[in-house]
């Protein structure tokens, strides 16, 4: 074993020292406010099961401007986590005989697809 | 040497651990060709500068994996990296982070050699033993090309300095060792999975990885181990779910 004095540098502040774990820590600390969101969405369920005045009052809480920018936030988020997401498909992945960029690109087309897809039926059944 | 037209800085950490409780930086200046790799730099501070100045190095062709060190916060091979390219601006070379500093650019690799290395036996544990009159183990193309590119590991350890969950807990298995357990799994002569399963499923083996992803991203030889780790997880989790079906790791 070593016996001479050696020096460990400290971690304080290590993702700040390199813009590639900048975007990691951006991806790993948004996924709180998709948490957040998810409970939001629940206590719409819960008021509508309630009742039409508790619906009214989430409802009204939805709609305050500073719940659109909350919402628009969430959503700058979500696009952000879900193309940093499938950027890390091919270390995933078994081992394929499809090119990394080829998953990666597939993976965003396909969570566009969906997306679109799901707007087109909520759209069409509320119409 | 070619005739030096242009003058760089190379700022190097020091640490002396006979006279110094913590590093600091020495800026020397250093002419340079455009064909000078960081490596010749530091050679050049070593043989006409500050002959007091330690760092590895043995190839200088990206083969040994000695001459690693943090160049601008970025995990290197100090000899495929060229001066020209930081040029007019300057460059701080540093060792590998997350490891102890011996001296310098110096760092203790004991935990990678004598821990991490051993501990997931990186050598072919046979399904069968065969006797010498029985022959060798054979491989078709295809079986070896499903590990080779993880065998191409030549323990620079640019991957750990590149590694956060290492510098935050060093009891990470990390990812070259885990790369090189994934080269032995996936090799057809192989049957040594079994035995390599519950450091794999612990917490210091693959769940230790939060998939930052840098350390395939700074590998100098194209292992992937942020590839290797990750398929392990869902080979992982499948040994949890099939647990008492098909049991490996043994005491658990």
């Amino acid at each position: 074993m070593t016996t001479v004095k050696t020096y460990m540098r400290p971690m304080a502040g290590w993702w700040r020292k390199n813009p590639f774990f900048v975007r990691y820590m951006i991806r790993e600390a948004s996924a709180p406010l998709f948490y957040l969101y998810a409970l939001w969405l629940l206590a719409g369920i819960v008021a509508l099961a309630t009742g039409p005045s508790a619906y009214a009052a989430w409802w009204a809480v939805a709609k305050h401007p500073l719940m659109i920018l909350a919402n628009l936030v969430v959503l700058v988020f979500a696009v952000y986590h879900t193309w940093t997401w499938f950027s890390v498909l091919p270390k995933t992945t078994p081992e394929l005989d499809v090119a990394p960029g080829a998953l990666i690109t597939g993976g965003i087309v396909a969570a566009v697809v969906a997306c679109v897809a799901l707007l087109a039926f909520a759209w069409g059944v509320t119409r | 040497m070619a005739e030096s037209t242009k003058t760089i800085e190379i700022e190097c950490l020091r640490f002396n651990p006979e006279t110094d409780s913590a590093p600091r930086y020495q800026t020397y200046k250093v002419p340079f060709t455009d064909d000078m790799s960081v490596l010749q730099g530091l050679q050049y501070i070593k043989d006409e500068l500050d002959g007091s100045l330690t760092f590895r190095w043995s190839c200088r062709m990206a083969i040994c994996g000695s001459c690693g060190s943090m160049i601008n916060q970025v995990p290197h091979l100090s000899c495929e990296t060229f001066l020209r390219d930081y040029y007019p601006g300057k460059l701080r070379v540093e060792p590998l982070n997350h490891f102890p500093i011996l001296r310098d650019l110096a760092i203790d690799q004991t935990d990678f050699v004598r821990n991490k290395l051993p501990s997931i036996k990186p050598y072919l544990i046979p399904k069968q033993q065969k006797t010498l009159e029985q022959g060798e183990y054979l491989q078709t193309p295809a079986e070896m090309h499903k590990y080779y590119h993880y065998s191409e590991c030549i323990n620079c350890l640019l991957c750990y300095a590149a590694c956060p969950q290492y510098g935050l807990d060093p009891k990470f298995t990390g990812p070259a060792a885990i790369a090189l357990m994934h080269r032995y799994n996936a090799d057809s002569r192989d049957g040594g999975r079994a035995e390599r399963a519950e450091l794999a499923n612990s917490d210091e083996g693959v769940w230790g990885c939060t998939l930052v992803g840098y350390c395939s991203e700074v590998c100098p030889k194209g292992v992937d181990p942020a590839h290797a780790v990750n398929q392990n997880k869902m080979a992982s989790a499948v040994d949890y779910f099939l647990r008492f079906l098909r049991p490996y790791g043994g005491k658990r």
